[in-house]
């Protein structure tokens, strides 16, 4: 019985392990998921430009005293492991400010923004928050960029009475408290994941006419649970059908039984709201399985070198997503915006850049609105704006200090490039 | 019908993911019956492997044979070194401090990799063209990978049944898992022969690894992790140290994984294999194939 006794003991041990690897595959990949925005998850920080020709932020001039210039504060990550995103939405804030500062500033004064860097760690950014809105006396603050430092930094905001406005913090949390109160004087200019999930099912139900759909969703990931649990109830609203709901753990490769069972309970589409590496392997192996519905989800679609290369061009011509914004977007703002881009820093606008831009631009706007630099005026312009029209879309401000916004739709070309379908909201 | 049609294509899937836990398992196994360590590493290996195969491609230009043929080589080397390293200096410590230092390696391979080659995953290159046979009218399917893996999995797992029981190192091999100290008064080499062991274990791993990055498109640095365990618990679940039980267990495994999303709660996939696992202990604490041997010590 000694070996009986030995294999129990490991047993156990097996067990504990298990644990330890599923926390820490979380850790790995789902992490990001919960602290960056969702733009982009994990992987497109290697697309940001670094922001090599950009002037360090403790370099920026100390302008904060001159007293006829409009101040507004900007926290966010530039450098450490977030550097990639807090750059990328920084590079496209301050094309908007020139934009701004050339057109006459605001309220007939110059816009100055007083850059710091939070280095991705939540004490840092509450204390730059801290000393933005007790020292230099801003009238409002852009950032933090992601969502855990957005949390850290909203209670400073409370404190002072003055807006802290995020372009890209997409967690439900930092608006909407745990205890349902909305947080005052916190806002943000992107959408939340689960309303990805809501405009996922108008466009399913409503632009594509889809009956049923199935779930295909991450069970170790927050991002993925709450966009599902939307999307279906908007989907079922909409007199839509969910026929199947399959669940996978974060690192899983297989998923042909999940496939098979999917497409044999006649599903018109799969709702995917994952990021992009298990997506990439759900379109191919439903290629090779010969599924012929559609594949929707969110913004964690967005890499597309990456999908290509796993996927490849054929698998992901019925795949569409929900984003923030599309590059190619004809619009004249958008246009020149995309040209100054290219301009300065040699690639396309990211998802994040353009948040940035739109961002600083809302800021201002309210700031005009208000007709006063007091933070008070300007945090009731910002809670009542309607109709701001952006580049990443036009929204107006929710009772919840969210946006009610618009969406692209992003599908595929023959070979694989990025195109508008649609947009909803 | 159409529900027979379903479960037909679903067993197909079952079977293929079986093959692959059974060529990790039948490494545990091995390794076990030897030398009585859960080689933690084992899983970590076959990750390796993959790697392997995937440079060969993306480097050499290898096809597919060669890109199996190279990820076995390395995996064979890999597997010798670990063993000759970590574990041989530890053959007389006790059996914690050698399955702490299995530990140890596994962590150490993974994040070496992903040091190296950062965490993301990567596209495994097609090295094979798109083959299908179709079944009552398409409504079934397998695809040429799924025959690969079919018959690479039991070309392999004759092989080593070959190798354990008609060649003399498999004679040696089956004489130190029996006993070590009459083996090596016998004049049996009992160094090279738990390095053999290792080195074949190993080279199976890696060609897990290769078909795996294939069938499912693609590798990343900690795709040992749960592979590495399930194909544990099936070697435990088939009767550890015993080759057709690894074999068993891993295609149990893979096919009651496959059910329980299918016909099942997908949440509970995970928990119902481990579930098992600790019932088959209590039922038959040697695993279904295993004989309740007198322990000799």
């Amino acid at each position: 019985m000694k070996t009986g006794k030995m294999l129990m003991i490991l047993a156990a041990w097996l067990l504990i392990l298990g644990l330890a690897a599923g926390c820490g595959a979380g850790a790995s990949g789902g992490g990001t998921a919960g602290d960056v925005p969702g733009a982009s998850g994990g992987g497109t920080a290697g697309d940001v430009p670094d922001g090599g020709d950009t002037p360090a932020p403790g370099d920026a001039p100390a302008v904060g005293e001159t007293g006829g210039d409009i101040v507004v504060g900007v926290n966010f990550e530039l450098s450490g492991n977030l550097a990639g995103y807090g750059q990328a939405k920084l590079n496209g804030l301050r094309i908007a400010l020139d934009e701004i500062n050339a057109l006459g500033g605001v309220l007939g004064k110059t816009l100055v923004v007083k850059e710091y860097d939070n280095k991705g760690d939540n004490a840092e950014a509450v204390s730059l928050a801290t000393r933005l809105m007790g020292e230099d006396k801003v009238v409002a603050m852009i950032g933090p960029v992601t969502s855990g430092r957005v949390m850290a930094a909203a209670d400073v905001a409370r404190q002072f009475g003055i807006p802290l406005v995020t372009g890209t913090g997409t967690s439900v949390g930092i608006t909407v408290r745990a205890d349902g109160e909305v947080n005052p004087f916190v806002y943000r200019t992107c959408f939340t994941d689960p309303y990805q999930g809501t405009l996922a099912a108008s466009y399913a139900a409503g632009s594509l006419g889809l009956k049923t759909a199935a779930l295909l969703v991450n069970q170790s990931d927050d991002y993925s649970i709450y966009m599902a649990s939307a999307f279906q109830d908007a989907f079922e609203a909409a007199g839509g059908q969910i026929v199947d709901s399959v669940s996978f753990m974060q690192g899983d490769l297989d998923f042909r039984t999940a496939l098979t069972k999917i497409k044999s309970a006649g599903a018109a589409m799969i709702f995917c709201p994952n990021y992009y590496e298990p997506n990439a392997l759900i379109a191919r192996q439903a290629l090779e399985l010969g599924y012929d519905g559609y594949i929707i989800g969110g913004d964690g679609w967005d890499n597309r070198d990456h999908l290509i290369q796993t996927a490849g061009p054929e698998a992901l011509q019925k795949v569409y997503f929900i984003n923030h914004y599309f590059p190619g977007d004809t619009g004249d703002d958008n246009q020149r915006f995309v040209e100054k881009y290219a301009e300065l820093y040699h690639s396309a606008p990211p998802s994040f850049a353009a948040l940035g831009y739109d961002t600083m631009w809302f800021v201002a706007d309210a700031i005009e609105k208000a007709g006063a630099a007091d933070p008070a005026a300007i945090d009731r312009a910002i809670a009542g704006t309607v109709g701001f029209q952006g580049i990443t879309g036009t929204f107006d401000m929710g009772p919840n200090h969210d946006p009610i916004k618009s969406a692209v739709v992003i599908g595929f070309d023959e070979e694989g490039n990025y195109r508008l379908a649609d947009r909803v909201r | 019908m159409e529900r027979f049609y379903v479960f037909l294509q679903q067993l197909i899937n079952g079977v293929s993911l079986g093959g692959i836990y059974a060529l990790i398992a039948l490494g545990y196994t091995m390794v076990y019956g030897v030398i009585k360590l859960i080689n933690f590493a084992h899983g970590d290996i076959y990750m390796m492997g993959a790697f392997a195969a995937y440079f060969a491609a993306l480097w050499l230009g290898a096809g597919f044979f060669g890109a199996l043929a190279l990820a076995m080589g390395a995996c064979l080397i890999l597997g010798t070194l670990i063993e000759r390293i970590a574990y041989r200096p530890l053959r007389n410590s006790t059996r914690i401090a050698v399955l702490i230092t299995a530990i140890g390696m596994s962590f150490l391979l993974e994040y070496t990799m992903v040091f190296f080659l950062g965490a993301r995953s990567r596209a495994f290159p097609e090295l094979l063209p798109p083959v299908r046979i179709d079944f009552f009218d398409g409504r079934v399917f397998i695809t040429g990978k799924e025959l690969l893996i079919y018959g690479v999995t039991l070309f392999l797992m004759l092989a080593l049944q070959l190798i354990v029981h008609k060649t003399k190192i498999g004679r040696a091999m089956r004489a130190v898992a029996f006993d070590r100290e009459a083996a090596m008064l016998m004049g049996v080499n009992i160094d090279r022969t738990i390095s053999v062991t290792f080195a074949l274990g190993s080279a199976l791993a890696g060609a897990a690894g290769v078909l795996v990055g294939i069938y499912y498109g693609a590798i990343n640095p900690l795709m040992g992790m749960t592979p590495g365990l399930k194909a544990f618990v099936a070697a435990v679940l088939g009767g550890i140290g015993i080759i057709p039980g690894a074999a068993l267990g891993g295609l149990l495994m893979g096919l009651i994984e496959t059910f329980v999303i299918a016909y099942g709660q997908s949440t509970y996939r995970d928990a119902v294999a481990f579930a098992l696992l600790i019932l088959i202990l209590l039922i038959k604490p040697t695993g279904i194939l295993g004989t309740n041997a007198r322990e000799k010590v």
